[in-house]
């Protein structure tokens, strides 16, 4: 299991390798010249002379290159033109909204898509199968941010039942220690606090769950739907097994194994999705931040963000494979 | 699928199965071929239906819109009647009332039809043909080219590893950010962060079919191994890949609208283009709904339309579903 990680692990070398030099090519075909691309357009002649002596620019490509992978290995991702802030701290910052909103946004995709998948297949043909298996079409042809501008529309603004935007009412002086809201109410016992940041929660993570939740209904079903015809099933079946324990034991971890890989693979939708639903609703994470960052052509956020997040779906596709391992023992050995 | 059909004779994979089907082999029992057969099935399957009535429905709009509307797309022509407050609803001369810049809605619907329709085909047609053509390179070395073979499959699947790790938007943004905002900018963007699904399904069905009998069967009659995957393997292993990019029509149409909903579309104001109907709906909300919701029903159902006729594609193609 250990060398199984180890090796994953440096499977992920050479494709950072390969990111950080398309990255660097990258900052070097941005219009312009790369310090004032780095600078924007008000920079002035010193701060320009600063920064391409900062970054080498004036130095051989390759000597450049090793310059920028070093300040990269160094967390040096420079700083934003627009705040001037350092594009890490602010990612720091910000990052515990957006995985809290994610992570969110998978659990209601998970507890809710993988019964659902698992009672279509049951019921395979019947009204329920249809009405399941249309339901997950029309929501992956949804666009996150149009769901999201009718969820805002309908439950904030219409019932009025949820809040619009930002994630905690601030009129309430929550003490934040994580910058997970909902976790730091629960570690200062501000139960208020922690409440209200849930309702700022449930819209977002319904608008960014649905398409994950169309994905799990349909693959869960299917899968369900190959297992349920296999000879063990039959077998589990002839023995008098209950119904719950074929379900629990046979069908569903044997049925689960794709469903694991889809959930790993939602990571980067994930991600895209944010950027929009937190644009929708204010939501202050790194999605927001990234949207002002594209508006205002901040490079160094947008670089330091590629880097950041093709680092997190790497590691969050060598947890799926690891969780692989522990479900499926024919993984571990092979 | 609950179709009920006279056996198709034609297994999938073997070397007749090329698009014409392979009739005459045997005269009195004419064979049927892999797509002919798909096809079949397609014909009776409601969902592939109701997603072929939805796209042609959607082509037709957008092939005929200077038919369908007496307006001109961005004409503002009715500014002055539009107030800070108020959007004019439904009228005599404009049936779904006017945008919050003052131009005809229904005019603006039917020429975002022609943008989405040229976006996602042209965005689509790109990722498909470098995908595929990374995909066959990568599948037919692996499969074909021994040791050598395995090495430049295994080079250009971690470069597509490589695309793979940037969520696509973010892919498009820094495509656009480079090549300056346009309408090739956003076609190559979208295009190329469907590189890499296209790209893994291609190599992976052909890396399937690798030892495949026709496959040794051409390599015995001494083809060259260019000709082996590109006439044999390639067409065998297509299926997979053209139902995907059926389904990513309907992904490029959502994804354009999402660089247009973050400001990074075509910007003239004179083009028609359904995300960025939402964006400018936004402010509007409370007091004129409408001009978000038609945009929006309008990208989603013609995903939907994609969306249905691609499933359906794929479940005519799958061998399990025949049985």
């Amino acid at each position: 299991m250990l060398r199984f990680a180890l090796r994953r692990l440096a499977l992920m070398v050479p494709v950072l390798f390969g990111l950080s030099v398309l990255l660097f090519a990258w900052v070097r075909a941005l219009p312009g010249d790369p310090a004032r691309s780095l600078l924007g357009e008000r920079a002035t002649p010193e701060a320009i002379v600063a920064v391409n002596e900062a970054y080498g620019f004036d130095q051989p490509l390759l000597q450049q290159y090793l310059t920028y992978v070093k300040a990269l290995l160094q967390g040096d991702f420079g700083s934003s033109i627009q705040s001037g802030a350092d594009v890490l701290t602010t990612f720091g910052d910000r990052f515990p909204a957006t995985v809290e909103l994610a992570l969110t946004a998978m659990l209601f995709a998970i507890v809710v898509g993988v019964p659902l998948g698992y009672l279509a297949a049951r019921n395979q043909g019947r009204l329920l199968d249809t009405a399941v298996v249309s339901g997950s079409l029309l929501g992956v042809a949804t666009p996150v941010f149009f769901l999201a501008i009718l969820l805002k529309l309908v439950f904030a603004d219409w019932l009025g039942w949820l809040p619009t935007a930002l994630r905690q009412d601030p009129r309430i002086d929550a003490t934040h220690i994580t910058n997970f809201y909902v976790l730091d109410g629960f570690l200062t016992r501000e139960w208020d606090a922690a409440w209200d940041a849930m309702l700022h929660l449930a819209l977002p993570a319904i608008a960014l769950g649905t398409i994950p939740l169309a994905i799990i209904v349909r693959i869960t079903r299917a899968s369900v739907a190959e297992v349920l015809h296999e000879d063990y099933v039959r077998t589990a079946e002839s023995k008098g097994l209950s119904r719950g324990t074929i379900s629990r034991r046979h069908v569903l971890r044997n049925a689960l194994l794709p469903v694991v890989t889809t959930i790993g693979l939602q990571a980067g939708l994930l991600l895209s999705g944010a950027v929009l639903t937190e644009t929708v609703f204010g939501f202050n994470g790194i999605g927001s931040y990234l949207f002002q960052a594209i508006s205002t052509r901040d490079f160094p956020v947008l670089q330091g963000f590629i880097i950041f997040i093709a680092v997190i779906y790497s590691l969050i596709n060598l947890v799926v494979d690891l969780l692989y391992g522990v479900i499926d023992p024919r993984v571990r050995v092979s | 699928m609950s179709v009920t059909l006279p056996p198709a004779a034609g297994p999938v994979g073997t070397p007749g199965g090329d698009p014409a089907g392979a009739p005459g082999l045997v005269p009195d029992q004419p064979g049927v071929g892999l797509w002919r057969g798909a096809f079949r099935r397609l014909r009776r399957n409601p969902t592939a239906i109701a997603g072929a009535v939805i796209i042609l429905l959607f082509v037709l709009v957008a092939v005929f819109a200077p038919l369908l509307t007496s307006y001109q797309p961005g004409a503002a022509e009715d500014a002055g009647k539009v107030t800070p407050l108020t959007v004019p609803g439904p009228s005599e001369d404009h049936w779904l009332g006017l945008d919050r810049y003052g131009s005809d809605m229904w005019t603006q619907l039917v020429y975002g039809a022609r943008q989405s329709l040229l976006y996602g085909v042209v965005s689509t047609a790109i990722g498909l043909t470098l995908g595929a053509g990374l995909g066959a390179i990568a599948g037919g070395f692996g499969a074909l080219g021994g040791r050598v073979g395995g090495w430049v499959d295994n080079a250009v699947m971690r470069f597509v590893d490589i695309m793979l790790s940037v969520p696509s938007l973010l892919l498009a943004v820094s495509i656009v950010a480079v090549l300056g905002q346009n309408a090739y900018a956003v076609m190559i963007a979208i295009g190329v962060a469907q590189v890499p699904i296209f790209a893994r399904l291609l190599r992976g069905s052909m890396l399937s079919q690798g030892k495949a009998d026709y496959v040794l069967a051409a390599g015995a009659l001494g083809l060259r191994k260019r000709r082996i995957v590109a006439g044999h393997m390639v067409p065998n292993a297509i299926g997979p890949t053209i139902v995907q990019a059926t389904l990513n029509l309907a992904t490029a149409i959502i994804e354009v609208a999402a660089l247009s909903y973050l400001g990074l579309g075509e910007s003239d104001p004179a083009v028609a283009e359904w995300g960025r109907m939402l964006v400018a709906a936004q402010e509007r909300f409370d007091s004129a709904a409408r001009l978000a919701l038609l945009p929006g029903f309008a990208i989603a159902i013609t995903a939907l339309g994609f969306t249905l006729l691609g499933e359906a594609m794929r479940e005519a193609l799958d061998p399990r579903t025949r049985r």
